[in-house]
This record gives C-alpha cells, sequence and structure tokens, in this order.
C-alpha cells in the first residue's frame, strides 16, 4: 500500500528478523529468492516516487502460492523499481524467463511483414485468434502505487491517444464509471468488459484500489482492437477476430500499437521500454514483449493424448482453458498461445504459435483417421 | 516545531524503550503526562504530492458512507499532505471508504485509524464522523466516562427459559504499536509478543493457553472451530482494502482459559479483542469476569511499561471509529419468536437503544427465532452503563414474549434518552 515517506523510514527501527517476513509454507517465486540478506539490503531503499521493497513483495507474502503453480509474488510499482531492487528481482526475473541474465538483451520485432504463413490455420479447428500485449506510459507510476491523480491523468492521456485514432481503428471510449447499462450489457456480449479484479494476488498488490475510478475499455467501431486502460497495467492492448487468420490479428496489433505509440511519443510520454528488459509492465512475468498471442483451437483427441504435455513443451506453447488464465477447458477446445515472453521478439513469439497449432492440427486430424502421430513429434524448440 | 519534533521522538523512546521509570525521572511526571495524553501532537513529514489535492479527491457521488458525508473537498485539501509520526496518511485511513460504496440501507463508516496519532491529525475528518456514529457525541467538548465496576450491575440474572447464552467483548490496543491498518510486521508480532507475555500471568479460573494461528496443530484448530472460538482470514472488504489482512497469519492467535469463558484475538482487527461468555442468563457473572480479566490483563501490561491506548474524549483507542469509547457489544442470544414477529419490534429495539443481529453474528440472519441482541451504543456511555441497558432491555423483551405468550398486549417503551 501507498504509505507517506516516512512510514519506511520508521520500520528501519525494527531489526531486519524482526521485520523478515514468514515464507516457510510459501511457493513463489519471491519466497525462493528472497533472504535475509537481500532484505536488509534493500530494506531502506525507495525508489524516486516512494515504492519500497515491502510494496513489492506484500502480494507474495500474502499469497503462499500453489504446490503446482508458481506465481511470482512481486510487482513493480515504477519503471526505477526493476533497477532500485534488481538484487531481488534480477534473479526472480531468471528463475521465471528460462535462464534470463541481467547482461542479456532483449530484441524487439513488431514488423507483421517478418511473420511467415498465419494466413491459413484451418477455421473447423481455430475458432478465434488474439494477440495481446501491455504498455505502461513513461512518466507515470503504476497500478499498484499510482495515486487516484495519476491514474486519471493516465487515462485522460489515453483516451485523447485513442480517439485521435481512424480508419479502421476509429473507435469509442467508454469509462467503468458512467457506462450505461446497454453499453455494460453489449461490452458483456462482445466479451469485452473487464471486472473488478477478486484475485487476491492483484488486489493484495493494490491494484484495485478506488475501483472504478480511471478505468475503462476502448475498442474500434469494428470491434477488432481494443485497449483496456488501469487495469492490471496502464494499458492492455488487444486484437482478435473469428477464425483462424492470426497473420491478419497480428498485423492489424502491430500496426496499431505503433499509431497509438506514435501519439504518446508526441505528448512526451512514450512507452517505458528498455534494451535489456524491452517493455515494462507491473508484473515481472510480462516483461520483454508483453505479448500472449494465441488461439481457440479444437484438439479433442489430441488433448486427451499421452503426450500433449510435452509436445507443448518443445513448441514453447501452454495450454489454458477458454475462460482464460485458471480456467478448465470445455468440450476439447483449448486456449493455445506462447509461453515466453522475454528474450525473444514478437514476430518469433507469434510464429511459434503460428506454426505449433498449425502441426497440432494436423496431429488432431492424423488422430481422427487413427493414426499414429509420434513421427510428427517435433525437437525442442 | 522543535518541541514538537522532540516529543515525538520522545514518545519514540518511550515506546521502544517501554519504561515509563526512566521518564519519570528525566522529565518530570508532567512530561510523561504530556506524551501519554497526546494532547499536541504533531503530524510527521509533510507527504510528497505530485498532484494537486483536487485532482486526487475520490469520486464519492455513488457512496453512502460516513467518509462520504463529511469528506469535502476542503477538508481533504487541508489534509491530504499530513501523515502521523509513523507515515499514515489521509488516503490511507479512507482507502476503505473509497473502495467500498456502501449499501442504501447500511451505512457503513468508511475511515479507519492506522495509530493512535490519526484521531489527532485527520481530526477534522473523524470529529464530524464521530459525531454522525455515536448520535451527537462531540470529541471536542465532552468526555467518555469509564467504568469497569462490574458491582454496580443489577438483575443481571437473565431467565434462561429464553436467554440461552451471555457475551460481552471489547477491544484494547497496545499505545506505541501501530494499528492494523498501518502496522508493520515487527509492531504486529510486539503485540503478540507483550499480550502473550501478560496473559501468561493470569491465575486461578482465567489461567489459559495461548494458539498461534502460524503453529497451531490440525487437532487443535478444529477443537476451536467446534467451540466457535477460531477466527478466519478476514474476507470482508470493508477490512481487506483498509490493509488489515496483510501478512495473514503472521503474529495472529487466540488466547482462552481452561474453562473457555474468556477468550482474546490477537490482531484479527484490533490489537486485541477481549471476550467474556458463558451460556445461559447470568449477565452479572459475565460482566464481573469481563471486567476482572481487563484489570488483570490491564496491570500486567503496565508492569512491563506498557498500556492500552486510551484518552479522556474517546475513551479506549480502537481501528474503527464506530467502536471508540467502551468498545463494548454486550449481548444475549435469547428466544423470541413471537415477539419478532410483532410489526413494533424494530420500534421496541430502537427506543431500548438496541440492536439485533442473526446468531452468526453481524450481517447473519436468525435462526428458529433466536436472536443475538446487544447495545447500540459505544461512546458517551460507560461500560457498566451500557451492560445494564442490555440488562433492563432484555428483561422488557423476555416480559412482552411472556405476555404475548398469554395473548396481552405488549407497550413499546418510551426512548432513552440521546445526546441530540
Amino acid at each position: 500500500m501507498p504509505f507517506g515517506n516516512t512510514h519506511n523510514n520508521f520500520k528501519l527501527n525494527y531489526k531486519v528478523e524482526e521485520e523478515f517476513p514468514d515464507l516457510s509454507k510459501h511457493n513463489n517465486h519471491m519466497a525462493k529468492v528472497l533472504t535475509k540478506e537481500i532484505y536488509g539490503k534493500l530494506r531502506d531503499k525507495q525508489t524516486p516516487s516512494g515504492y519500497t521493497l515491502d510494496d513489492v513483495i506484500q502480494t507474495g507474502v500474502d499469497n503462499p502460492g500453489h504446490p503446482f503453480i508458481m506465481t511470482v509474488g512481486c510487482v513493480a510499482g515504477d519503471e526505477e523499481s526493476y533497477e532500485v531492487f534488481k538484487d531481488l528481482l534480477d534473479p526472480i526475473i531468471s528463475d521465471r524467463h528460462g535462464g534470463y541474465k541481467p547482461t542479456d538483451k532483449h530484441k524487439t520485432d513488431l514488423n507483421f511483414e517478418n511473420l511467415k504463413g498465419g494466413d491459413d490455420l484451418d477455421p473447423n479447428y481455430v475458432l478465434s485468434s488474439r494477440v495481446r500485449t501491455g504498455r505502461s506510459i513513461k512518466g507515470y507510476t503504476l497500478p499498484p502505487h499510482n495515486s487516484r491523480g495519476e491514474r486519471r491523468a493516465i487515462e485522460k492521456l489515453a483516451v485523447e491517444a485513442l480517439t485521435s485514432l481512424d480508419g479502421e481503428f476509429k473507435g469509442k471510449y467508454y469509462p467503468l464509471k458512467s457506462m450505461t447499462d446497454a453499453e455494460q450489457e453489449q461490452l458483456i456480449s462482445d466479451h469485452f468488459l473487464f471486472d473488478k479484479p477478486v484475485s487476491p494476488l492483484l488486489t493484495c498488490a493494490g491494484m484495485a484500489r478506488d475501483w472504478p475510478d480511471g478505468r475503462g475499455i476502448w475498442h474500434n467501431d469494428n470491434k477488432t482492437f481494443l485497449v483496456w486502460v488501469n487495469e492490471e497495467d496502464h494499458l492492455r492492448v488487444i486484437a482478435m477476430q473469428k477464425g483462424g487468420n492470426m497473420r491478419e490479428v497480428f498485423k492489424r496489433f502491430c500496426v496499431g500499437l505503433q499509431k497509438i505509440e506514435e501519439i504518446f511519443k508526441k505528448h512526451n510520454h512514450g512507452f517505458m521500454w528498455n534494451e535489456h528488459l524491452g517493455y515494462i509492465l507491473t508484473c515481472p512475468s510480462n516483461l520483454g514483449t508483453g505479448l500472449r498471442g494465441g488461439v481457440h483451437v479444437k484438439l479433442p483427441k489430441l488433448s486427451t493424448h499421452a503426450k500433449f504435455e510435452e509436445i507443448l513443451n518443445r513448441l514453447r506453447l501452454q495450454k489454458r482453458g477458454t475462460g482464460g488464465v485458471d480456467t478448465a477447458s470445455v468440450g476439447g477446445v483449448f486456449d493455445i498461445s506462447n509461453a515466453d515472453r522475454l528474450g525473444s521478439s514478437e514476430v518469433s513469439q507469434v510464429q511459434l504459435v503460428v506454426d505449433g497449432v498449425k502441426l497440432m492440427v494436423e496431429m488432431e486430424k492424423k488422430l481422427e483417421k487413427g493414426e499414429a502421430i509420434d513421427s510428427m513429434i517435433p525437437a525442442q524448440k | 516545531m522543535e518541541e514538537f519534533k522532540m516529543a515525538s521522538s520522545f514518545s519514540r523512546i518511550l515506546s521502544s524503550k517501554r519504561n515509563l521509570g526512566i521518564l519519570s525521572v528525566v522529565g518530570g511526571s508532567v512530561t510523561v503526562g504530556f506524551l501519554l495524553h497526546r494532547e499536541h501532537v504533531s503530524a510527521g513529514v509533510p507527504v510528497r504530492r505530485t498532484y494537486p489535492a483536487s485532482a486526487e479527491y475520490p469520486d464519492l457521488r455513488k457512496h453512502n458512507n460516513c467518509l462520504a458525508s463529511s469528506l469535502t473537498p476542503a477538508i481533504y485539501a487541508k489534509l491530504s499532505d499530513k501523515a502521523t509520526p509513523n507515515g499514515y496518511t489521509l488516503d490511507q485511513a479512507i482507502q476503505t471508504g473509497v473502495d467500498n460504496p456502501g449499501h442504501p440501507f447500511i451505512k457503513t463508516v468508511g475511515v479507519v485509524a492506522g495509530d493512535e496519532e490519526s484521531y489527532e491529525v485527520f481530526a477534522d475528518l473523524l470529529n464530524p464522523i464521530i459525531k454522525e456514529r455515536h448520535n451527537g457525541y462531540d470529541p471536542c467538548t465532552m468526555k467518555h466516562p469509564t467504568d469497569l465496576d462490574s458491582s454496580k450491575l443489577q438483575s443481571g440474572h437473565l431467565d434462561e427459559r429464553y436467554v440461552l447464552s451471555s457475551r460481552v467483548r471489547t477491544g484494547r490496543s497496545i499505545r506505541g504499536l501501530s494499528l492494523p491498518p498501518a502496522c508493520t510486521r515487527a509492531e504486529r508480532r510486539e503485540v503478540e509478543r507483550v499480550v502473550v507475555d501478560a496473559l501468561a500471568g493470569l491465575k486461578g479460573d482465567l489461567t489459559g493457553r495461548y494458539y498461534s494461528l502460524t503453529q497451531m496443530t490440525d487437532a487443535e484448530q478444529q477443537q476451536l472451530i467446534d467451540d466457535h472460538f477460531l477466527f478466519d482470514k478476514p474476507v470482508s472488504p470493508l477490512l481487506t482494502c483498509a490493509g488489515m489482512a496483510r501478512d495473514w497469519p503472521d503474529a495472529r492467535g487466540i488466547w482462552h482459559n481452561n474453562e473457555k469463558t474468556f477468550l482474546i484475538w490477537i490482531n484479527e482487527e484490533d490489537h486485541t479483542r477481549v471476550i467474556s461468555m458463558e451460556k445461559g442468563g447470568n449477565m452479572k457473572r459475565v460482566f464481573e469476569r469481563f471486567c476482572r480479566g481487563l484489570k488483570e490483563v490491564e496491570h500486567l501490561i503496565q508492569d512491563k511499561g506498557w498500556e492500552f491506548m486510551w484518552n479522556e474524549r474517546l475513551g479506549y483507542v480502537l481501528t474503527c471509529p464506530s467502536n471508540l469509547g467502551t468498545g463494548l457489544r454486550a449481548g444475549v442470544h435469547v428466544k423470541l419468536p413471537l415477539l419478532s414477529k410483532d410489526p413494533r419490534f424494530s420500534k421496541i429495539l430502537d427506543n431500548l437503544r438496541l440492536q439485533k443481529r442473526g446468531t452468526g453474528g453481524v450481517d447473519t440472519a436468525a435462526v428458529g427465532g433466536v436472536f443475538d441482541i446487544s447495545n447500540l451504543d459505544r461512546l458517551g456511555h460507560s461500560e457498566v452503563q451500557l451492560v445494564q441497558t442490555v440488562v433492563d432491555g432484555i428483561n422488557y423483551l423476555i416480559e412482552c414474549e411472556k405476555r404475548l405468550e398469554k395473548r396481552q398486549d405488549i407497550k413499546v417503551p418510551p426512548p432513552i434518552k440521546q445526546f441530540k
């Protein structure tokens, strides 16, 4: 919680052992990395906006985690958090992002023409295609920390930028707090509306404060490009459509993002980005591209095959239910998306999805005919 | 300003050294009295703000709570850059009220205190809220009476054909340590240590044991659930949005005596919640044990240089402004199947200054005509007065029920006088 400036100094009257959290029953990345030494070293630090170590780790202290699912257990309050608390965050980033080192450089590639294929995924199997990412606006603190004044300023700037778009990106903003019932109904049926976060992973990090003040949804008239304002990140940008033309979705995604970025730069508030961590977002798990490109695909036979998990692993893909993260699949339909975020570019991550899904659909067809798929199982990507 | 800054650091020494003896030698008893009563509390270092107050003022147009009624833009502007010496700010105090717009029928408070000094530093907001919530009690002009002399209670044996159980609860805060919305892990652990140490000194019928939430065995947990003693991690957003569930279950626990009639919750919504209870209608004995136990615990912590947060304007200082004064809720589970169906029931309760709840506590429904009936008021009346109100009121309600059983009519009693 954003305490006043003196609160962190007040804590220093107590010894490290007295303040160090009890993480004995915890299973998350923060609990694995945080030692008394690191705590002692970082606890008297603050970012320029006043974000402290205890702020970073509160969500991980409050949510011990799950034996099977490794949550991150920490958040950034601003861009500087990743610098000031590097001794904690670098090892966490390394654990979460496949050994990514503090000296590694991240490649950003939003040139949709570099994607090969992706326009021919079989629509009998691939029901919809979607690409999402997040963007943080430089000069403002992030959702765990920002005040009402800041959040409103972010909203105002975002709305200015988005409402200046034209062509296929012409659209409208719906602020959560003044939405009419009719508008709300429509946004729900379009599957666009986001709810007040209930997950304690988010609420313990302070991201739901002052709801619904400063939050809203913008989408284009065609309903193929959508931006969430002030949910878990400053902006979540989503391109989606029915069917299997991921190529078209990715193109719209890249073009739209670049248009938005230009407008923010003109206002002297570009996106937070650096060459080590790529795009800076609230959760360390979303660093790099922040990109999740995925499809809803029917794989009733393949999903029950003994090697399904292994195939996904080798293709660097992950599965979710059709309700998104932490949901179950329904009727053999899965949400399949890229597992990686940091250390590879947008183009390469979407390429993995396109190639991987194409392969899995072929495997599904083979299984339908009663044929084996062992020869098709790919090498580790 | 200099002497105020020194006063703050002295009060810090007071809380960290916990030895009034030293201070009274150095500064004389007047200094100690000055610091203990905290009449002139300085605000901490001003809070760094990037945006003007008008840009930060919360949108309370859809809100129905005491915060929304009292927080004007002018008061917000005046207080938004202040912090208590521990660093607690206005935005934190009001966060729970901003996040929880309230209910058309139930007016919640919407503000909490992070420490004792909150009631001073944010007095411009809290005093009108206290006045609204406590029926016109004005902290600027009135004094709150404290009276824990249980011998004064009369007619405290209630009819056990109707009264199933009797209970008195209150809260106590340890002076010098921040309250649950603001406390650090170290402070919370210190509260636990101080209180558990003191409770270990209780004797006779008050001898008991502490069960820490982090170290409880499964068997102990089951027993505490069966006894209806165990408290859960708060799920109500009124509490979680105020930061009271942070670091759960670190430094939380339950102490109770071997007879299971005196129970203390540590670090739930307040530093301590103290509960005396037993089956049946002997409210006199429940209240006697309550007062005795509280005084014993107070002596035990004073021996070690600690004391409870108390002052003559606000009585016992607790996290929620609604619990100031006595922090006392005295109640019974009572069978009133006929009276509860009478259309005059609510009015009778109102006039007797009583409230009804279901047998699961606040926000639950009654089962089988059995109600939890307790005092409405907390501040401006003493403990003895409030428990007497409950005893007199329950006796009246039982008389009504008996009359209705005999098909006789009942009367709505005249209202008890209030401040307004």
